[in-house]
């Protein structure tokens, strides 16, 4: 059966589905982060699958340079993540709850 | 065929990983999970030839990020179950099953052009790692010196954030000096 | 010519504005001064214009600028100089002038020295642009701002009670009279499209009969709360609580004849229905009659002067609704000197006897007060219409104006009333300066006004005593524009027993007032003779129980519906509406609150809440795009 774009695409949205459950269900900051991921990939998938089946070198070149930036994200936040578990001691979502409107 | 099989045998891993990753109340299991589902994600850009990205991805994704994770995770000491306060799990799901069957009509309806001209189309007769070395180095040069610039702010970032004090040099000073330092703190 | 236009009207409003500056500041006696120097110079003018029209001069029309041009309707800012304004103006400005002067002295030791100048200055302004005005709309602005300087007058010293009370009490009255006007006014413009005089009077011949009926009855209205006639009289007697300056200028000579000018001005309206010129005549002459009566019995001084100028404005408007109207305005000329003068008089005697006003408690004060007395005597002569002083010609016209015209009904009241206001002035003359010094058991010691203020009512007595010989020239000078004509009493021997016999009748009537009140036998009545119990006393002492059956029948209910609608309309319905709206929107805000906890979680809920939204909107539009034709053609379909 043929693998057309479609399902490169059907399949790309399932993973940022759950990659949206992920992102909504958890109250641990690292597993968020982990949640985070999953999207990022999703994204790179659908860009990936365009870039072949139109020939054009743009998705791959988008694709990479996500890839770049979720790394420095992912040292950034860990960072930050330290600080806050040094101040806190905890990385709970429902105890950081500092800026209540 | 064989790339009908491999499409949906990955999609199938895919999926249950990620699932995993989402779902479970073990930190550790989670992490697997994630790196597993990266090396399946790969497979996918294999597949679709774009062979650069595979590789990419499996160095920095699961290499780099995920050992980040695990110093993170060995760091907060998340190996122990975790204690999560769920809320109402209808809504969760509701609203991404929803967000999920918006972006599938959208995508999925007929394409608004058929004619899409590619902006930088590949090269026939060569690899695709080279292709991707023309256009990045020529077309995307200054992004990628701007990606460059950036993975150094954020590992500076990163080692300022998570270093302890710095104010000592251990480099600079001989081994007496080192032992004062540290019998001061200890005193203090 | 024009500048002598500008400076009478604009005059006092210079005065008023200047004296405004110090209301908040002890008394300066400067203010009173530049006040009275500003309204001579207003009086100048007014002569000045009075001459040139007396000398057959063209009625002078100025245009300052317009009011109002919205569709059909063009009203401007006009003020005509003619023979019948030129009237009014001049006795405006000289009762003023006197006031003015007057008051110098009068308010000498009160804190609201400079505040009385300015209001009085206002109220100066008012009438001015009231009697110059061209148009119905000025003279409107005119109505309203006599009114509100009236109110700020009567109420002058406004932390005594009664007189707040007595000021409401008049402004109400005339607000309740302007509706009538208003409508009037409305008429007139609906039926006419203008309220110029002259296109106005112009295009009313053409008009039913109905219509002008009503345009007459409804202005007649107007002028009914103005001028005090009966049923809203009541506010006049009340309107006393004021500083006398105040109701000699205003109830005396000016606001209260506002009325009657509108009658005047309104002649060539009042021509075409003679039907309600009769009622205006017949209610005259009842007012006549019904407010004499009244003052046969007071004893307050100024009430009892009150009183006689409602009486005497029932006879300017007997005349006017006779079609007499030169000689309602000429009696409103000469009634202005003389009882301007009365008043004047009167507020010499309370200063003299520290504001008590029951005649009972005066009495031979002529001793101490001798010109007081002259004046008050010479003004007495001149209302009972005694000859030669100047009540005489105009009251004796009016009366011949109703026997030629052969309404014997009116001028066998108007004959009656003659003889009563003879009595009851001698009365108050005669228990005030003649007989016992009954004053020394109440320890005061009365001495005369200040020179000065004597000298400045002198010309009103001068004016009482000659005025009757400018009838003639005001005949010829009125003649044209008021289609005056002579009375001629067919007869001679009927006319000369006319004459005599009035004369006789009030000459019986005041040396009857002398007899029974210029003795020494007068003690203060305390409520236990015979007399004061007797029902027709009561009757008239209580001015007919009017005033208290308003209070009861009128007032008490309005304030109990007005409670009513206070509590449960206003608060229950208004407020809650209101209330409830800003209710809503504080709830929302407290209810969306919560979006707000600082939970990270549950902000990324609401962010895929919103991803979710812009999706859809994505797939609307989308649809909207792509089927844009076939919704045009169902929304055409629908008739959008």
């Amino acid at each position: 059966m043929e693998i057309g774009l479609n399902h490169y695409l059907v399949l790309s949205t399932i993973l940022f589905a759950i990659g949206l459950v992920g992102v909504m269900r958890r109250k641990n900051l690292l597993l968020l982060f982990f949640a985070t991921e999953i999207l990022l990939n999703a994204v790179n998938i659908a860009f990936a699958a365009i870039s072949h089946y139109y020939g054009d070198l743009t998705g791959q070149m988008f694709a990479f340079f996500v890839i770049a930036i979720a790394a420095s994200e992912v040292a950034v936040g860990l960072g930050l993540l330290i600080v806050w578990y040094k101040r806190h001691g905890s990385i709970d979502l429902d105890a950081l709850t500092t800026m209540k409107g | 065929m064989f790339e009908a099989v491999a499409f949906y045998l990955f999609a199938f891993l895919t999926i249950a990983m990620f699932f995993i990753t989402v779902t479970t109340s073990h930190a550790l299991y989670a992490l697997t999970a994630l790196a597993a589902g990266m090396i399946f994600i790969s497979a996918f850009f294999f597949i679709l030839g774009a062979d650069f990205l595979g590789a990419i991805q499996i160095i920095v994704y699961t290499g780099a990020v995920m050992a980040l994770y695990a110093f993170g995770m060995m760091f907060f000491d998340t190996t122990r179950e975790l204690k999560e306060k769920q809320g109402n799990k209808l809504i969760v799901t509701g609203l991404a099953t929803l967000a999920a069957i918006l972006t599938v009509v959208i995508v999925a309806a007929p394409m608004v052009s058929e004619n899409i001209v590619a902006f930088y189309p590949a090269i026939e007769n060569v690899g695709n790692t080279q292709n991707v070395g023309l256009v990045l180095f020529t077309k995307y040069l200054v992004p990628f010196e701007l990606a460059a610039v950036m993975l150094l702010v954020a590992m500076i970032a990163g080692i300022v954030l998570a270093g302890k004090k710095m104010d000592i040099s251990i480099t600079l000073l001989d081994d007496k000096e080192i032992e004062e330092e540290l019998n001061k703190k200890v005193l203090s | 010519m024009e500048k002598y236009l500008y400076i009478a009207l604009f005059a006092p409003l210079v005065s008023s504005l200047f004296s405004a500056l110090f209301t908040a500041t002890p008394k300066k006696l400067f203010t009173g001064i530049v006040a009275s120097l500003l309204i001579f110079s207003a009086f100048v003018s007014s002569s000045i214009l009075l001459m040139h029209i007396l000398e057959g001069g063209e009625p002078i029309h100025v245009t300052m600028m317009t009011w109002m041009a919205t569709g059909d309707l063009y009203i401007p800012f006009g003020f005509v100089v003619d023979q019948v304004s030129v009237t009014m103006m001049m006795v405006v400005t000289l009762v003023s002038t006197i006031v003015h002067v007057y008051s110098i002295g009068y308010m000498d030791h009160d804190k609201g020295f400079n505040r009385f100048f300015s209001w009085l200055s206002a109220f100066v302004f008012s009438m001015m642009v009231l009697v110059m005005s061209d148009n119905y709309a000025g003279l409107f602005i005119g109505w309203e701002g006599v009114g509100l300087c009236s109110w700020g007058l009567i109420g002058f010293w406004f932390h005594k009670e009664s007189a707040t009370w007595a000021a409401n009490e008049a402004f109400i009255m005339n607000r309740i009279a302007d509706l009538g006007m208003l409508i009037g006014i409305f008429l007139v413009y609906w039926n006419t499209g203008t309220l110029q005089y002259d296109e106005a009077f112009a295009a009313m011949p053409y008009l039913d009969t109905a219509t002008l009926t009503w345009m007459g009855i409804f202005l007649f209205i107007g002028a009914m709360g103005k001028s005090a006639q009966f049923p809203l009289h009541t506010w006049l007697a009340d309107a006393m609580e004021g500083p006398t300056p105040v109701s000699a200028l205003i109830h005396a000579a000016t606001m209260v004849t506002a009325g009657v000018y509108l009658v005047i001005r309104s002649g060539a309206l009042y021509d075409l229905i003679p039907n309600v010129g009769l009622f205006i005549a017949s209610l005259g002459a009842f007012v006549a009659l019904f407010a004499a009566s009244m003052a046969l019995v007071n004893r307050d001084m100024k009430r009892i002067i009150a009183y006689s100028t409602l009486s005497q404005l029932g006879y300017m408007f007997a005349a006017a609704g006779l079609g007499a109207y030169w000689v309602a305005l000429f009696h409103l000329m000469a009634h202005a000197f003389f009882k301007a003068l009365l008043f004047l008089g009167a507020g010499n005697v309370m200063h003299a006897m520290h504001d008590e006003l029951d005649p009972f408690k005066m009495g031979g004060l002529k001793k101490v007060m001798k010109w007081t007395w002259i004046m008050m005597t010479v003004a007495s002569l001149a209302l009972a219409g005694i000859f030669p002083f100047a009540g005489f010609f105009s009251k004796d016209t009016i009366l011949e104006a109703a026997f030629a015209e052969h309404h014997f009904v009116i001028y066998g009241v108007l004959l009656f009333t003659a003889g009563l206001t003879a009595f009851y002035s001698f009365r108050l003359v005669a228990l005030i300066f003649h007989g016992e010094e009954r004053y020394k058991i109440f320890g005061i010691h009365p001495h005369e006004a200040y020179r000065f203020m004597l000298i400045a009512m002198s010309p009103l007595l001068i004016l009482a005593m000659i005025a009757g010989i400018f009838q003639e020239p005001f005949f010829n000078m009125v003649e044209e524009i008021l289609h005056a004509h002579e009375y001629h009493i067919h007869s001679h021997v009927t006319l000369w027993i006319m004459l005599v016999g009035t004369q006789v009748f009030v000459a019986l009537a005041i040396l009857y007032a002398y007899k029974k009140y210029a003795n020494s036998r007068i003690t203060v009545p305390d409520g236990t003779s015979a007399i004061e119990n007797s029902f027709m006393y009561k009757l008239l002492f209580n001015q007919y129980y009017i005033p208290y059956a308003y209070e009861e029948y009128i007032v008490k209910p309005y304030r109990e519906i007005s409670d009513v609608f206070w509590h449960k309309v206003d608060l229950k319905i208004v407020d809650a509406t209101v209330d409830g709206i800003a209710g809503i929107i504080y709830g929302t805000g407290e209810k969306t609150r919560d979006m707000q906890s600082g939970n990270l979680s549950t902000m990324l809920r609401w962010m895929v809440v919103g991803l979710i939204t812009l999706l859809s909107l994505a797939v609307i539009f989308g649809l909207a795009v792509k089927y844009s034709d076939e919704i045009l053609a169902l929304l055409s379909a629908l008739g959008v």
